[in-house]
């Protein structure tokens, strides 16, 4: 057996357990996830289900409140109890039983109504990373939105009602630097070309070559070649429209090879410079997303308490009016492209360097920033703006509204309201249904269909007829819905909970993380038709 | 906790974990399907009737496991051909760190049976090429999870294969709905299959994600990324010191690290960056990301579908959703069409097109498997000549590999084939075979030419 001794790294059993997950979100976001602390209010089939996906790729801890006892019923959605259990807590239930999915993460358990705790210690809840309600009643829900609001910690609100589903997400402030989008364009700054970039292209001589050589230059240097030539052809203008973008792809076809009988030679890299027109002389912009994140007040107005991304948006805003020249730092990544190995490597190094040099700009800028506003030095690492400059042009403010607010009936959302209710697809109707349902447990203490459902309809119109009414829309309670709500009496359909459950344990894996863009801010799902859509009030 | 399943009958009180499913399936709705009579025997034939085979017990299997026990079923089959690996533990919740190494669907139904009282999981340690038509003709619904592309085509061939038509109809007992999940880091698809109705998983070949292959010369010559350096490790060094005197176990630690070892002095040598231990593992293993959440979304989908298809409380999916919560959260539901020339679920019969006799049988297989409506692995081809069989080529047989490898040069011509052959296709994406007719350009087609 010809093995050398074993020189590779040593694999922790935390990294083998966590290998799936670690290549999506990174030990940076691991480490975010098992320091974190996350409260449910509620141990209902869908509260559990919550939980266990975040149990299973290892929040630090969770604390369960609730104060209810086990019934027999509760046995039929909620896999985290058993059959020995009815007549006990639920909350020491499914903390157990939970437990038992992973060791590496703590729990325990409030045996108390959330109502009473709510009232008895106002800031229990103000202390924890992230907090999960499910089933909350008004009289509850609004309280800890308010209180939550105002200690600046999320709170995500679900709910799962027979083959409805719905996820609220409430948060003032939440900002992503890896936002992980599925798609996007390389950064080659062909249309404004750094000096490394032009003297490197500038100094290979693509007609001194040899056939197999000029076969494998990377598509980038007679890509930018063409360019610079069409622009000092064209008054220094990049081909603009679909006619000037065919011409300049004839341009770059001229440059291939010829054998001795005048056919072009397979040269694949120019096969790819052409498909690579484009996006390629596309002019490099700033997105508007990323724009208002640098004309944000606070990223202008920075003070003691600002957080270290707004103290990196504004070294970022202050390379983009200076050294920058009005562009972002150069990511500094570069597509695999047919060429050999020394030229692709060769210029990959060019755009890493530049994209470091990029890189140091901004840091020093958030330092002198730090250093100013009396901040500790370490506040900001160079590893930090070194990622921060990297995904600057994919960097996400989402600002949130609070959910006190939107239950208020002065809150202005009828014509939001009125307008989704006129478009029979929107699932908008459920939305006020489930505010109906509220509205009719508060007023009657049982959910309608409970018990009885052709008199529940009557109530449950009226009720939503009134809420209708208090927001000042125009629209009618639609009878096909109320009936169907009504059908529901309540009941929770596992599997409703289990779909539920997990969008709303990735959603708090993306606050708690700080990666991936969470939902903005209602979330519907109708089981009928397996349709979902997205409601931002 | 472990309550033998005959004194289950006798536990009424354990009824009312039912009133969930009853208030649904005695009441009728606006939103039912058309045929949808509200009775209590819906969840009668739910529970007491309705066999549902559960393919795969890892990601979407638990889930899956779990969501139909609680929405009823009782008699569950559930076939895996793995056993538990550390790895698994972030996302298949019904396995601990005791469980490692047994089998993943023997844990799984013992877990399951023990903590519903009354579900009868059945679990097959095999894989699902070991159990023929008989075995698969029992079930009512089959739900898959699998992370196989192949083992899902083989599975949707079989239940093909179980249609049977009278004079042209489809009768309909023979039909059994398939519905499969499939999930990759936080994108999924849940979809139903009506078998001989609805799109096929053949039919949709192209929705898989093409596999990443690099060129054997970038490998061999110019590698750029890190990735050429460990396919090159892999698919030539490897060969050529043979260090354990055996093919590559993704799963054995000292063949990873001997190839991350490798690897990392090959980028060396071409200055090649961001070659990390993950990412060598990573590729060697050709590993897939996979989170809790996405599994419990995708599974909770395809468990809502069974549900409908066995009580016909509402319209099942018609017939595709694809699920990303990379941006927000985001999902897509649309019918997928059915493929009037595919290879699997359509009656027509199935012409092969070639340029010439002078094609090598070689160059034929090759098309098969490239081909992307076809996408074969390694298809072994035989044709009657004359009224007689004559095997062209059979890789998996190694006797018959070797009598007939060299066919392989040979040309279609030189074998005897016309147009108008009967060419009689095996592959292992399905467990049938499939029969072509050649077809070739006349002569004098060729002459105009």
């Amino acid at each position: 057996m010809a093995s050398p001794a074993p020189k590779s790294p040593e694999q922790s059993e935390k990294s083998k357990k966590y290998d799936r997950q670690l290549r999506l979100w990174g030990d940076h976001g691991q480490a975010a996830l098992e320091t974190c602390h996350v409260c449910l209010i509620n141990a209902t089939g869908l509260g559990t289900e919550v939980l266990k996906s975040l149990v299973l790729p290892a929040i630090g801890a969770f604390t369960i409140v609730d104060g209810k006892k086990i019934t027999e019923e509760d046995l039929g959605t909620n896999f985290f109890l058993d059959v020995d259990s009815v007549g006990k807590p639920r909350a020491q239930i499914a903390t157990q039983l939970l437990l038992e999915l992973n060791p590496d993460v703590k729990g325990d358990y409030v045996d108390e109504c959330p109502e009473q705790l709510l009232e008895n210690n106002p800031n229990f809840f103000t202390h924890f990373t992230v907090v999960i309600a499910i089933a909350l009643s008004e009289r509850v829900l609004i309280p800890l939105s308010k209180s939550l609001w105002a200690a600046n910690v999320p709170l995500i609100v679900a709910k799962s009602c027979g083959l409805i589903g719905y996820a609220r997400i409430q948060l003032r402030e939440h900002t992503v630097v890896e936002s992980h989008p599925d798609t996007q364009n390389p950064d080659l700054r062909l249309d404004r070309p750094f000096p490394a970039l032009l003297r490197h292209v500038e100094s290979i001589d693509l007609d001194g070559m040899d056939l197999k050589d000029h076969a494998h230059v990377p598509y980038v240097v007679p890509l930018l070649k063409c360019l610079q030539a069409w622009r000092s052809q064209h008054g220094g203008n990049l081909p603009a429209n679909y006619k000037e973008k065919e011409n300049f792809r004839m341009e770059i076809r001229k440059c291939i090879r010829l054998n001795e009988d005048g056919v072009p030679e397979a040269e694949e890299n120019f096969e790819e410079a052409i498909r690579a027109v484009n996006f390629a002389t596309l002019p490099t912009g700033i997105s508007k997303d990323v724009q208002d994140i640098l004309k944000d007040d606070s990223c202008i107005n920075l003070t003691s308490k600002s957080k270290p991304f707004w103290i990196m948006a504004r070294a970022l805003q202050d390379f983009v009016a200076n050294e920058g020249e009005g562009l972002l730092p150069l990511r500094g990544s570069l597509p695999d492209m047919t060429a050999d190995t020394t030229g692709y490597i060769a210029l990959q190094q060019i755009y890493q360097q530049e994209s470091l040099r990029c890189a140091e700009i901004v840091h020093r800028r958030a330092q002198h920033l730090v250093h100013h506003l009396g901040l500790a030095d370490d506040l900001i690492t160079e590893a930090d703006t070194r990622l921060f400059c990297k995904h600057a042009s994919d960097l996400a403010v989402v600002r949130g509204t609070s959910i006190a607010d939107e239950y208020d009936p002065k809150t202005p959302n009828a014509s939001y309201i009125t307008q989704q209710l006129d478009d029979p697809t929107s699932l908008m109707v459920y939305y006020v249904m489930l505010r109906g349902v509220d509205k009719f447990y508060a007023e009657y203490n049982t959910y309608p269909g409970e018990f009885n459902v052709e008199a529940d309809i009557v109530k449950l119109k009226g009720c939503i007829s009134k809420l209708l009414g208090e927001w000042g829309c125009t629209s009618v309670a639609k009878d096909d819905y109320v009936h169907e709500i009504c059908r529901y009496g309540g009941s929770e359909w596992h599997s409703v909970s289990a779909f539920i459950g997990g969008c709303v344990a990735q959603e708090a894996i993306k606050l708690i993380t700080g990666q991936y863009k969470p939902v903005n801010n209602t979330f519907i799902y109708d089981a009928i038709t397996s349709n979902t859509e997205t409601f931002t009030f | 906790m472990d309550i033998g399943n005959e004194t289950l009958g006798n536990q009424d009180h354990l009824q009312r974990r039912w009133s969930h499913l009853r208030k649904l399936l005695e009441r009728s709705g606006p939103f039912c399907h058309p045929d949808f009579e509200p009775s209590a025997e819906i969840l009668n034939f739910v529970m007491s009737s309705c066999k549902v085979l559960v393919i795969g017990a890892g990601g979407l299997g638990c889930e899956l496991l779990k969501n139909l026990a609680l929405m009823g079923f009782r008699e569950i089959h559930v076939i895996d051909m793995d056993t538990i690996d550390l790895s698994n533990l972030n996302r298949q919740f019904l396995f601990r760190i005791k469980d490692i190494g047994k089998p993943k669907a023997d844990v799984a139904a013992e877990f399951i049976n023990a903590r519903i009282p009354g579900c009868k999981v059945t679990p097959h340690y095999s894989k699902i090429q070991d159990f023929d038509e008989e075995f698969y003709r029992q079930f009512h619904i089959i739900v898959s999870g699998l992370d196989s592309i192949v083992a899902r085509r083989w599975m949707n061939g079989m239940i093909l294969s179980l249609l049977s038509y009278n004079e042209g109809e489809l009768d309909q007992s023979t039909l059994i709905p398939m519905v499969d999940g499939g999930t990759e880091g936080f994108k999924g698809n849940a979809r139903v299959i009506l078998p001989g109705i609805s799109a096929c998983i053949e039919c949709t070949l192209d929705l898989f994600p093409p596999q990443v292959t690099y060129p054997l010369c970038t490998i061999a010559n110019t590698p750029r990324l890190p990735e050429h350096c460990i396919e090159y490790v892999k698919l030539i060094q490897w060969g050529k010191e043979n260090p354990f005197d055996c093919p590559i176990d993704g799963d054995d630690p000292n063949h990873i690290n001997w190839i991350y070892e490798k690897a990392q002095e090959r980028a060396r040598q071409f200055n090649i960056g961001g070659l990390t231990f993950r990412l060598v593992h990573g590729v060697v293993k050709n590993i897939i990301p996979a989170v809790a959440s996405t599994n419990a979304v995708i599974a909770a989908s395809c468990a809502t579908e069974v549900f409908k298809l066995a009580s016909s409380c509402c319209l099942p999916l018609n017939n595709y959703m694809v699920f990303n919560d990379v941006d927000g959260i985001y999902t897509y539901t649309y019918e997928a069409e059915k493929n009037p020339d595919c290879l699997a679920c359509s009656n027509n019969v199935k012409t092969l097109d070639v340029k010439d006799g002078n094609m090598k049988l070689q160059e034929l297989i090759d098309s098969l498997c490239e081909n992307p409506s076809y996408q074969m692995k390694s298809p072994g081809i035989t044709t009657v000549i004359d009224g007689k069989n004559k095997t062209l080529y059979l890789p998996l047989i190694k006797s018959i590999e070797e009598r007939t490898r060299e066919n392989l040069k040979k040309t279609l011509n030189e074998l005897g084939l016309k147009n108008g052959s009967q060419l009689i296709v095996a592959d292992v994406t399905n467990p049938n075979t499939i029969i072509f007719s050649l077809r070739m350009p006349k002569e004098n087609d060729m002459v105009v030419e």
